[in-house]
């Protein structure tokens, strides 16, 4: 009796904490939620009156024009010039840190031999803990004018006379040189979870393809990069994330010039880049806009991630469907 | 204005450090020393900021009980935080527009005090191989800003230049891409020399550049960068700034029809000789003699009222010193000092503070 009654009073004190617990772990999933919750929505009510005053306008006209009343909306904000900055300048990015980020993770994972690949990783992530403003530097100072200059002016001079979005002039801080130095950023974050994702690749498999007479190449083709398909998606949204939201190095390199330009050896501006240089000076209208500008960051990266979450689970049930037969 | 000052800023240190180790008998110190005590706040433009800090640092050896505190926010949020009393001055390379009087007046009962302290100018810097020496116009100038000129080889450029052959070479404008005192100087005097640019781009700290090829760089050094990396671009940055790091700067046809080159002298002769209104917000445009045409002011802004009366004594015997001892620093740093006749009306302004309690 007495054992038992002990065992049960434990037994409810077990329950208790059981409860307890999952109401802190509850608490914790839930504040994320919560603080993004409050970001948007204070930001938002902050911006509302520069919403109002626009409408679609923030978003399809590149007149930004900032007037400087304390109290009302006096200038013109249109912010589609940003957005296209920060667009063309994540895409440039990724098309040039993809394909390298999945290059090297198939080397260090499939090729090289052990002492170089070691090295080789820990190389590349330490790319991952440079400061973005040292990026932004460096580019400014020697990447962009003594190595990107002359190859723009070459492009520009044989493939810009034809092709739209490459015409000259050049001028020395453009989307593509901030494209350029983004993609060195993000590459390490693309690259680390892709080698994760290869070196995971089973045994057994690389054993059959061998076995089946395939040779090195045709097993990484046909066994590693279809199973890391998923991963690698999963990896270039993380990158993506990390350029939408790049800062400081876009805006020392992008040119900071507050139009669309027509071609990617031009300058323009990023959505965080308009933020990050003009909001010391900013009247308190200005400052309202740009609270505006934060918010449609926000909301075209939870577009862009959804999309890509859609790419994923389409291109997963793609895979899904392959390895089934 | 907002200048990476660091050059001269390591200067200052140096001679702070000398100065430390040699006598602290540096300039000529007036009164007992140590009588004040007082904290004071400020917050405001970052383009005076290391005159400000000198001025302070000095300071320090006259009145040690008196400890000031500057903060280099921006022009933009030292005004909105001495309109909302969470400082004891502000500090403003623009003058606070009637809008922000009015709410100053509410916010605290009582005028608020415009003390210019000292003039910076702005040069337009240039790239093209081979050009020793440049002399623009304003007019000339606005139409290149415009984008309405946009080859070196123009007729327009060729007259002011006639000894030297222009290269026929695309002109590349290259602006601040922040918001800046230095674009407010640069926009107001350009909307004073043409209709086209006035009624077009307009005066103001960011505004639309019209020109095609136009490049924007963040502060003095960005732009710097753009026009040193950019073959055939012209842009403007701080006067200081270009003499620091040798950029070739053009020279300015004034209102007289005088080329004038930017210098701490062309500067203050530019500030010599306009008319200024009795509260002293004022541009300096129109300029004649042997004045630079493209130059500004800065201000500290303080309260007729509301100091208890040690914070107003010491605020007053900071400025007063500022302005009475603080022009050789200020040269140094390659600021230019008020010239007399608008130092005794600063001064007079000075005297107001807390003057209605």
């Amino acid at each position: 009796m007495a054992v038992a009654d002990s065992l049960s009073g434990r037994r409810r004190g077990r329950l208790r904490a059981d409860t307890t617990f999952r109401l802190i772990l509850g608490l914790a999933g839930a504040s994320v939620l919560l603080i993004l919750a409050a970001m948007l929505i204070s930001t938002t009510i902050q911006a509302w009156p520069v919403f109002r005053h626009e409408g679609w306008s923030f978003v399809t006209s590149s007149v930004w024009d900032p007037g400087t009343s304390r109290t009302e909306i006096t200038g013109q904000y249109g912010a589609l010039s940003f957005i296209v900055g920060t667009l063309v300048t994540s895409v440039i990015a990724l098309i040039i840190a993809v394909p390298l980020a999945v290059a090297v993770a198939l080397y260090i994972t499939q090729a090289a031999p052990k002492r170089v690949a070691g090295p080789l990783t820990y190389t590349i992530e330490m790319l991952a803990a440079v400061p973005s403003v040292v990026f932004g530097l460096w580019g400014l100072l020697f990447f962009v004018p003594s190595v990107l200059r002359p190859i723009m002016d070459f492009v520009a001079g044989t493939l810009g006379s034809f092709i739209p979005f490459l015409g000259g002039p050049v001028v020395t801080y453009n989307y593509f040189a901030a494209g350029v130095v983004l993609a060195f950023m993000v590459l390490p974050i693309i690259m680390a979870v892709t080698r994760e994702v290869m070196a995971n690749t089973p045994e057994p498999e690389i054993s059959a393809a061998y076995g089946l007479g395939a040779t090195r190449w045709e097993m990484m083709r046909h066994v590693v990069l279809p199973r890391a398909r998923p991963g690698i998606i999963g990896a270039t949204m993380l990158g993506l994330g990390r350029a939408l939201g790049e800062t400081i190095a876009v805006a020392m390199l992008i040119g900071g010039s507050q139009r669309i330009s027509d071609s990617i050896f031009r300058g323009g501006q990023s959505m965080a880049g308009i933020i990050a240089v003009t909001f010391q000076e900013a009247a308190p209208e200005n400052v309202k806009a740009l609270i505006g500008v934060g918010v449609l960051l926000f909301v075209i990266t939870v577009i862009v991630n959804m999309a890509a979450r859609l790419v994923v689970w389409m291109t997963g049930g793609h895979l899904a469907k392959e390895q089934n037969l | 204005m907002k200048p990476l000052r660091l050059i001269p800023l390591m200067i200052a240190l140096a001679l702070v450090a000398a100065a430390c180790g040699g006598s602290t008998t540096t300039t000529g110190s007036t009164g007992t020393t140590g009588s004040m005590q007082a904290d004071l706040l400020g917050a405001g433009a970052s383009f005076p900021a290391p005159i400000y800090q000198e001025w302070i640092g000095e300071y320090r050896g006259v009145e040690p009980g008196v400890e000031i505190n500057y903060q280099s926010i921006g022009s933009g949020g030292g005004v909105e935080q001495f309109i909302g009393q969470q400082t004891d001055f502000g500090a403003s390379d623009a003058f606070l527009k009637d809008d922000e009087i009015a709410d100053a007046q509410g916010a605290r009962g009582c005028d608020p005090i415009h003390i210019p302290t000292v003039f910076g100018a702005v040069a337009v810097a240039y790239n093209v191989e081979g050009l020793d020496s440049l002399t623009l116009s304003g007019p000339v100038l606005a139409d290149i800003m415009l984008g309405s000129i946009t080859k070196w080889n123009d007729s327009a450029i060729a007259e002011l230049n006639p000894d030297v052959t222009m290269p026929d070479e695309d002109i590349i404008v290259a602006h601040r891409s922040d918001g800046s005192g230095t674009t407010s100087i640069f926009t107001t005097y350009l909307s004073s020399v043409s209709d086209a640019w006035k009624n077009g781009p307009g005066a103001g700290k960011e505004v639309e550049w019209p020109a095609p090829n136009s490049v924007g760089g963040e502060k003095n050094d960005g732009v710097t960068a753009q026009i040193q990396q950019n073959p055939g671009a012209v842009g403007y940055i701080e006067l200081s700034y270009a003499m620091e790091n040798d950029i070739p700067v053009a020279k300015m046809v004034n209102d007289d029809g005088n080329a004038i080159e930017p210098t701490l002298e062309s500067t203050a002769a530019a500030a010599d000789g306009i008319t200024i209104p009795d509260d002293l917000r004022f541009n300096i445009l129109n300029v004649g003699g042997e004045g630079y045409p493209i130059a500004g002011a800065t201000w500290l802004l303080a309260w007729k009222c509301g100091y208890d009366q040690a914070k107003a004594d010491a605020l007053k015997a900071w400025i007063t010193w500022d302005l009475q001892n603080g022009d050789d620093l200020a040269r140094e740093l390659l600021y230019s000092p008020l010239p007399d006749s608008l130092q005794e009306k600063a001064l007079a302004k000075v005297d107001l503070i807390n003057s209605e309690g």
